[in-house]
């Protein structure tokens, strides 16, 4: 077939914007066979493909879509799920635009093959078929313990428990599943398909310890001290960045982090039936420009604001969010004030946030991230009402672990330090995922979680009885 | 699960209650001054509570809350037998405690009696001179005296309308001592509402003597996730869940921590009307 012949990208079905922007449903609505058929018909099935570079765990991207492409999704799952253990998770959220298909041949000229939207389709058929108990593997004999039940524990715990490790979970929340269940929205990433991961992981033996705060309730050192051979440490970007600027303590202001936990962890969006509460004035005021202060933004409208506006300190070309969620932001109403930062937040008597006074940035010289540097603009200042901000502008390692953990070394940024396999300072902890690379992305905690558990496989068998207890 | 092994009514005007729970990995650890957060369902908010007691080798943690809001209502329905769904801690940073040369002071206002006990406790235990002083509306308010007695080496027991012990505010009671002692008070420790904290705090910064009050802002994580316990101390943020509770009295942005606790009032009354709706009718929900 030529290339003109091919059929055009397929439409990714999507709830109205008008209607979506007052729910919690999922936005995205997945494609139905004959579209995922479709779809995968357009893939060159190149000789050297370019995507499979893309990938950060090396997804066998041609041959997934061909067995799509036949119609044979039970194979397609398997070849995905190969490679990557999460792949109803990464299919909806990762930014397949800069990974897999920015390299794909097809969009060079025309549009890319979507192969994010395929591996969604193919994760979800599996889903809805129902998965194969996993066949149990033989015992190693050995406990392995992992920090953290974010993507990048999930994966090293799911995948040292395939290896026959007695693998403990422990997660500080009341609820498994890091990020992908405190911050991202249930309208970008239903809870029921994260749940469906972590039942996973239980049917595999993984012992879910919730409600354990590892350097309080227990340290690193009582972990290993208790017999467990090895230690996998992903805890992620859990402590939120504020601002600093004068005004951000006033009511009515509030890190992402706890107006998405609020939202999404607590339900706050079904208050009072839930007991959180979650507020959001008319005007809210949104700082950032990744995924985050998207996934705020788009919360904000849900929960009842009249307005909701994302003020970026760079230019639309920057952000740092999946395009796709941009674009669903844009649609959804969703205003953008770009080159734009705060220097205050003004409040009422009451304490009360209820302006940010604003500069207008221009974008310079690049910085070290490669991004153009915004340099104020003397004399733009503007006052923009809001009475609620939500700063979503960073977050970095928490220090809980790192304080408490002895002889365990952290780079400049106050994150762990730890080589390609996620080995720390200390032999037999490794570490990966943000609390290792600052906050990045869910695919890069899966991919560290992965080598982890390899790595950490190689550790146990070169000293086979040395730590069996 | 943690399973509750004794509940005490303290008092029913405002209700108070005790709840000791099994909670091992947090017995273990607990130390003076911290304090856990609990969820008693699926519906529920975490709820941090200070730690009043501890038992290590029967794995128990004592708590002693009022009932104010929704939470700590449906928290007070729970009874002996029955278990909290979620518990979790020791969270925040233990008491400093060290051997002063001079007396020390405890003051527990109302219902912040119960974390100041473990602190006289310890204090006492590290040798010093502990000084303790209890407070409330009435009579029916007061508990615990006996404990706090046997950790205290003088104690004072006061109550507003004069109901029992000697009339009057915990801060009056606190002055005397002052003055009695000609200011030779090394450190103190203020518990209680946040007013009371506040008062105290007034009063002591012109004796210049380091008052130590343990802050009880909204939390959400209680593990320095989300921020939502800010708290301004000096020139600095602090998050109460992580770098406090307890923090230095006389350096605490009081106004703005009293405006921070009212930032959910109209939710905290609308779900309150929910658990108190007798069933329909009264259009709470
Ligand atoms: C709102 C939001 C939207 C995002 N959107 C996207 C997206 O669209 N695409 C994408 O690829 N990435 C996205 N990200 C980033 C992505 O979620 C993270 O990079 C990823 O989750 C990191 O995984 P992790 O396993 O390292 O850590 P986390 O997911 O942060 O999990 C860490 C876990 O460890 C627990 N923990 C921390 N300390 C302790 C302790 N002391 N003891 C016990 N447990 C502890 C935490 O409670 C948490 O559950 C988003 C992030 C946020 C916040
Ligand atoms: S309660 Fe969330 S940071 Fe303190």
């Amino acid at each position: 077939m030529s290339l003109k012949g091919r059929p055009p990208r397929q439409e990714m079905p999507c709830q109205d914007p008008q209607v979506r922007r007052n729910n919690f449903n999922e936005v995205a609505l997945g494609y139905q066979e004959k579209l995922a058929v479709a779809e995968a018909t357009r893939c060159l099935q190149c000789k050297k493909p370019q995507c499979l570079a893309g990938c950060p765990v090396e997804v066998p991207i041609p041959e997934f879509i061909k067995a799509v492409a036949e119609g044979d999704f039970a194979q397609a799952a398997q070849i995905v799920k190969s490679k990557n253990s999460l792949p109803a998770i990464c299919g909806r959220v990762c930014p397949q635009e800069t990974q897999c298909e920015a390299e794909c041949v097809l969009g060079k000229k025309f549009e890319p093959v979507a192969i994010g939207r395929l591996e969604r389709f193919v994760a979800d058929w599996e889903m809805d078929k129902g998965v194969e108990k996993p066949a149990p593997a033989p015992k190693k004999g050995q406990k392995v313990a992992v920090i953290g039940s974010g993507p990048a524990g999930l994966t090293c715990a799911a995948d040292l428990a395939k290896l026959g490790y007695a693998v403990t979970l422990y997660e500080a929340l009341h609820v498994p599943g890091g990020v992908l269940m405190y911050g991202i929205p249930e309208f970008r990433l239903p809870k029921a398909v994260v749940q469906a991961e972590i039942d996973y992981l239980r049917q595999l033996g993984v012992d879910i310890q919730v409600d354990i705060v590892i350097g309080k309730g227990k340290t690193v050192q009582e972990i290993l001290d208790d017999g467990y051979a090895a230690v996998f440490l992903g805890t992620g970007a859990g402590l939120p960045r504020f601002m600093g600027v004068p005004g951000e303590n006033l009511c009515g202001v509030f890190s992402a982090n706890e107006f998405l936990t609020r939202t999404n962890l607590m339900k706050g969006y079904r208050f009072p039936e839930y007991f959180t509460p979650v507020i959001v004035g008319r005007r809210v005021a949104v700082l950032g420009g990744g995924n985050v202060a998207m996934d705020a933004a788009r919360t904000a409208l849900r929960l009842g604001a009249a307005e909701s506006t994302i003020v970026y300190r760079r230019s639309a070309k920057e952000m740092p969010a999946r395009a796709e969620e941009v674009e669903h932001a844009h649609a959804e109403g969703v205003q953008f004030q770009y080159l734009t930062s705060p220097v205050e937040m003004l409040g009422d008597e009451n304490g009360w946030v209820k302006a940010l006074k604003c500069l207008r940035y221009e974008l310079g010289e690049p910085d070290a991230s490669g991004r153009r540097r915004p340099v104020p603009i003397p004399g733009s200042e503007f006052i923009l009402e809001a009475d609620t901000v939500v700063v979503a502008i960073g977050s970095g390692a928490n220090p809980m672990v790192i304080k408490t953990t002895k002889g365990l070394a952290v780079n400049k940024h106050g994150n762990i330090a730890a080589d390609d396999d996620g080995q720390t300072s200390i032999p037999g902890v490794y570490a990966g995922g943000d609390i290792v690379t600052g906050a990045a992305t869910v695919i890069l905690a899966m991919g560290a979680g992965k080598k982890s558990a390899q790595a950490i496989d190689r550790y146990l068998t070169a000293q086979p009885g040395e730590k069996t207890q | 699960m943690f399973p509750i092994v004794r509940k005490e009514v303290i008092a029913t005007n405002p209700a108070v209650k005790l709840f000791e729970v099994k909670a091992p990995l947090v017995a273990a650890k607990a130390k003076a001054g911290q304090f856990f957060i609990l969820r008693c369902n699926e519906q529920g908010e975490r709820i941090p509570l200070t730690i009043a007691d501890y038992n290590r080798q029967a794995g128990t943690v004592t708590t002693i809350f009022q009932e104010v809001g929704a939470s700590t209502k449906i928290l007070g329905k729970l009874n002996e037998g029955e278990a909290i769904l979620d518990f979790v801690g020791p969270l925040g940073l233990p008491s400093e405690i060290k051997k002063h040369p001079d007396p020390v002071v405890c003051v527990g206002g109302g219902i912040g009696i119960a974390p100041v006990f473990p602190i006289a406790r310890a204090l006492k235990e590290a040798g010093n001179y502990v000084i303790g002083i209890i407070g409330a509306k009435n009579k029916d308010l007061i508990f615990w005296e006996d404990r706090m007695r046997a950790v205290c080496d003088e104690l004072i027991v006061c109550t507003d309308d004069g109901s029992y012990g000697r009339r009057g505010f915990v801060t009056d009671a606190l002055k005397d001592v002052y003055t009695q002692r000609e200011g030779r008070i090394n450190q103190i420790w203020a518990i209680g509402p946040m007013i009371m904290m506040r008062v105290i705090s007034n009063t002591t910064r012109p004796w210049e003597v380091k008052t130590i009050v343990s802050m009880n802002p909204i939390m959400l994580d209680g593990t320095g996730m989300c921020g939502a316990c800010r708290v301004l101390v000096g020139k600095e943020t602090k998050f109460a869940c992580v770098d406090g509770p307890e923090f230095d009295g006389h350096l605490i942005d009081w106004d703005l921590a009293m405006k921070r606790a009212l930032i959910f009032k109209r939710e905290e009354q609308r779900a309150l009307a929910v658990v108190e709706c007798q069933g329909g009718g009264c259009g709470c929900h």
